[in-house]
């Protein structure tokens, strides 16, 4: 493979392209909804009225607005049609020609899709993820390619330049980690891609991975450039086979046209990327602890120093990344630095993906610029409430996160702001709340979650985390003392402390978040201490032998 | 050989370079509570009792992980530590089954002893009483689950000082628990040398020798340590 090849590979997929386009959202959450039926059917309407010189009927990424799946789309129109069924087919075809069609129409000028702005998910919902044509005619490895123009160092630096920080959730500056592994002695060094995606509520990284899978390995190749390395890994949970599915096809392709393998680009560069499956736990999405899994061991975090950027897989140098992160990297390498940094705040540069979920009206995927306000985001791309009730308070960040109440959605959605008032950015989830969510309960959904997935290596995430979900429990069933609440506040802090890793220091994050802005609904919930005493037979279970 | 010198709780200390605060701090004579380490094994900073302040750093940091570094300034005991150590102990015993009276390691137990040093006089978490199985299926030793705390000491022993690696950890959370092999009873582990390290290297009664009665099984944890230097250094006798 060389520059012209690529090019001529985009001329030709533009040159086949039919003046007319009918795209169905073939990914996950509109094929739960029975897409692969309306795309068949499509398929079949554009034959049977003998279109087929005029018109295509190909299956495209997830066009953001999953809660009204399957998604149709009309190019180069605009129409947009959802909740699609596989009869409404025929007609959606007809109606290209002056036809009439009973399928619900999306206005694409709503707030949802104009406020967007689109970098990681710029192709979603406009190509076909399962061929690697169609990501090349809209300038895909094109950034691959300008990269392997540079020294390696040039590319730390433009990424440093760039501002971008990991969308993993702890939003490390990401040219600094490049710049470690870059720097460390020549030799073995590995790129892990991290989609293993454990908070409930989250979609974004399997979105990218099945929308835009040649876009990540686009990413990590440009990353193994950069520091150094010759072998990948991709970490996907084994509950997301459509994303495992088409990384497995993008690698095939990408290897079989050259641009993985030996000499990409006619360069000494050589790159290969392997996938491993997750079996779904929540901690090993941490680093340490992937890496642990990838090595075929117990999936359990080690303390850090030394980080992995030293020392990661099988000990050599090893740099890991979020999903999100590689995504973001052909864009900068195609546009440069300075476009990117323009995008954003002054600390956290770019955009972000959102999973839009909860009591909110247009569920779905958003991409905005950092420095959107939360406000923006629930309530003009969001919609507000499905039924219009009012916002009472927005989740971000998961079982690290926080509750972020409807008085401060005027908050500038960026790392430092989100962090000032008790929540985080995350990797990405966004659930709406509204005033038929009772917040300890919330606290404690989450808190059930971390006691769950706690790995179980150290004593205060291990215990921790049930004894806070045990007093949690007596709370919301108004058992509760405020002697139990003041216990609740205080073991929130030793687990936050003394855990060891991530998994463990963020547990208590919803609950302490939770009892700063909604304090009254826990006091509304506790009991005068002499009613409290359980009466004795519970408290020794029978069960005990 | 680099030398650092380091401040730990008022006191100058110096210590080799890259030996961890947890060592430097023993050397100096001053004692920071621990369960999870064990001289001659690798460390799992699991058991979070050694943590301690260093001046600078955000985080609580575990002494037997962290480096001793030139000019570090280290505190020991704070009352914020003293508490949570005991919080930390508080919930070990509320997540087992300790009825020290009836056990094999009563009065030659490190947890039992971490707890009477530091002053943890009662326990503010309801006991969650689990049903843990005893395995008593070895010829010559016995695990009681109700006892183990999980430290994984016996599992770095037995992979790194003996080589046969029987021991692991299944399971996640609370349910976390000791495996021989695959999950066999101990007595048809397949792997098992008998050579008793583990039982030696467990800080609690959960491993014991078997025959051994209330507060009759002591351990000679020091032997383990000196194994491996005695390995190391090709020196045998003292
Ligand atoms: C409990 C826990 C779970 C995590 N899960 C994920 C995850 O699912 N995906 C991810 O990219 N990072 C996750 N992380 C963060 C990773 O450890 C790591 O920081 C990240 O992958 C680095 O990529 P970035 O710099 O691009 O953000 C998790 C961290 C913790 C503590
Ligand atoms: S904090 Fe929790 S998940 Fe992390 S190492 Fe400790 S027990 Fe495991
Ligand atoms: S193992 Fe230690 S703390 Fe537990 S019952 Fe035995 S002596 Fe007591
Ligand atoms: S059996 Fe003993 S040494 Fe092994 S993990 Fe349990 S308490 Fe630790
Ligand atoms: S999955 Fe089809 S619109 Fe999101
Ligand atoms: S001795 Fe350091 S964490 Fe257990």
């Amino acid at each position: 493979m060389d520059h012209d090849e690529l090019l001529r590979i985009a001329d030709a997929e533009r040159a086949k392209a039919k003046p007319n386009e009918i795209r169905c959202c073939t990914s996950s959450g509109c094929r739960a909804s029975g897409s692969a039926d309306v795309l068949k059917q499509l398929k079949a309407s554009v034959a049977a009225n003998g279109l087929n010189d005029t018109l295509t009927a190909v299956g495209v990424g997830c066009p953001g607005l999953c809660s009204a799946g399957p998604v149709v789309m009309s190019h180069p129109d605009g129409g947009m049609f959802g909740k699609v069924t596989a009869e409404q087919a025929k007609g959606i075809v007809a109606a290209l020609s002056g036809g009439a069609t009973d399928a619900q129409r999306i206005d694409p000028n709503q707030p949802f899709f104009r406020k967007q702005f689109r970098v990681v998910r710029a192709t979603a919902g406009q190509i076909d993820p399962e061929r690697i044509e169609s990501y090349i005619a809209v300038g895909g490895y094109e950034g691959l390619y300008q990269a392997l123009q540079k020294r390696p160092d040039e590319i730390v630096t433009d990424v440093t330049a760039s501002g971008l920080r990991g969308r993993g959730g702890a939003g490390y500056p990401t040219g600094l980690k490049w710049a470690t592994v870059e720097k460390m002695p020549p030799g073995q060094k590995y790129v892990i891609c991290n989609g293993d995606e454990g908070d409930p509520g989250a979609f974004m990284d399997r979105s990218v991975m099945e929308d835009a899978p040649h876009q990540v390995l686009e990413g990590m190749a440009i990353a193994a450039y950069a520091v150094g390395a010759n072998q990948g890994f991709i970490y996907v949970r084994a509950e997301y086979p459509l994303a495992i599915e088409r990384l497995q096809a993008a690698i095939t392709q990408a290897t079989k046209a050259g641009l993985l393998g030996a000499n990409i680009f006619q360069t000494p560069f050589e790159f290969k990327v392997e996938i491993r499956i997750g079996a779904g736990a929540f901690v090993c999405g941490e680093e340490t602890a992937l890496i642990a899994s990838v090595q075929g061991l117990r999936g359990t975090p080690r303390p850090r120093p030394p980080y992995p950027a030293e020392s990661g897989l099988w000990d050599r140098p090893t740099l890991i990344n979020n999903v999100e992160t590689f995504a973001t990297i052909p864009a900068i390498s195609r546009n440069g630095a300075a476009w990117f940094a323009a995008i954003g705040t002054d600390r956290s540069k770019g955009t972000k993906i959102f999973s839009l979920t909860g009591k909110v009206k247009n569920a779905g995927l958003v991409e905005v610029p950092m420095g959107t306000t939360l406000r923006a985001v629930v309530e003009e791309l969001g919609g507000g409430t499905a039924d219009g009730k009012a916002v009472k308070a927005v989740q971000t960040g998961g079982p690290s996160g926080g509750c972020i109440p409807a008085s401060l959605l005027d908050t500038p959605i960026d790392y430092e702001s989100l962090g000032k008032i008790g929540s985080i950015m995350g990797s990405g989830g966004m659930i709406v709340m509204d005033d038929t969510d009772r917040m300890p309960e919330v606290a404690r959904f989450f808190m059930e979650f971390c006691a769950d997935e706690s790995c179980g290596k150290c004593v205060p995430c291990r215990v921790g985390t049930v004894q806070l979900h045990g007093l949690l429990t007596k709370l919301v069933e108004r058992k509760a003392t405020r002697h139990d609440l003041d216990t609740l506040v205080e073991l929130c802090q030793l687990v936050r402390d003394t855990s060891l890793c991530g998994l463990g220091q963020s547990a208590p994050n919803p609950v302490l978040s939770t009892i700063r802005y909604f304090a009254a609904e826990y006091e509304a919930l506790l009991q005068p201490e002499e009613f409290a005493r359980p009466p004795r037979a519970s408290v020794i279970p029978l069960s005990v032998v | 050989m680099a030398v650092v010198t380091l401040t730990i709780d008022g006191k100058p200390v110096s210590a080799r370079a890259g030996e961890s605060v947890l060592a430097a701090a023993a050397e100096a004579g001053i004692r920071i509570p621990t369960l999870c380490h064990l001289d001659g094994v690798s460390e799992a900073a699991a058991c979070r009792l050694c943590l301690v302040q260093v001046e600078g750093r955000g985080r609580l940091q575990a002494a037997c992980v962290t480096a001793a570094a030139e000019g570090m300034v280290v505190r020991t005991q704070t009352d914020t530590l003293r508490e949570y150590r005991k919080m930390i102990l508080e919930l070990l015993f509320a997540e087992g089954n300790h009825v020290c009276a009836v056990c094999v390691a009563n009065g030659n137990c490190e947890l039992q002893a971490a707890a009477a040093d530091l002053g943890m006089d009662h326990v503010r978490y309801p006991y969650l009483n689990p049903v843990r199985p005893v395995d008593v299926s070895h010829a010559q030793y016995a695990v009681d689950h109700n006892r183990c705390i999980l430290c994984t000491r016996c599992v770095r022993t037995c992979d790194e000082i003996e080589g046969a690696h029987t021991w692991d950890v299944a399971g996640r959370g609370t349910l976390s628990h000791l495996i021989a092999d695959m999950g066999q009873p101990w007595g048809e582990s397949a792997t098992c040398t008998s050579c008793g390290k583990c039982v030696q290297s467990c800080p609690t009664g959960a491993l014991f020798r078997q025959g051994s009665t209330v507060a009759e099984m002591t351990k000679d944890r020091e032997k383990l340590g000196d194994l491996v230097l005695a390995r190391r250094e090709k020196k045998w006798t003292v």
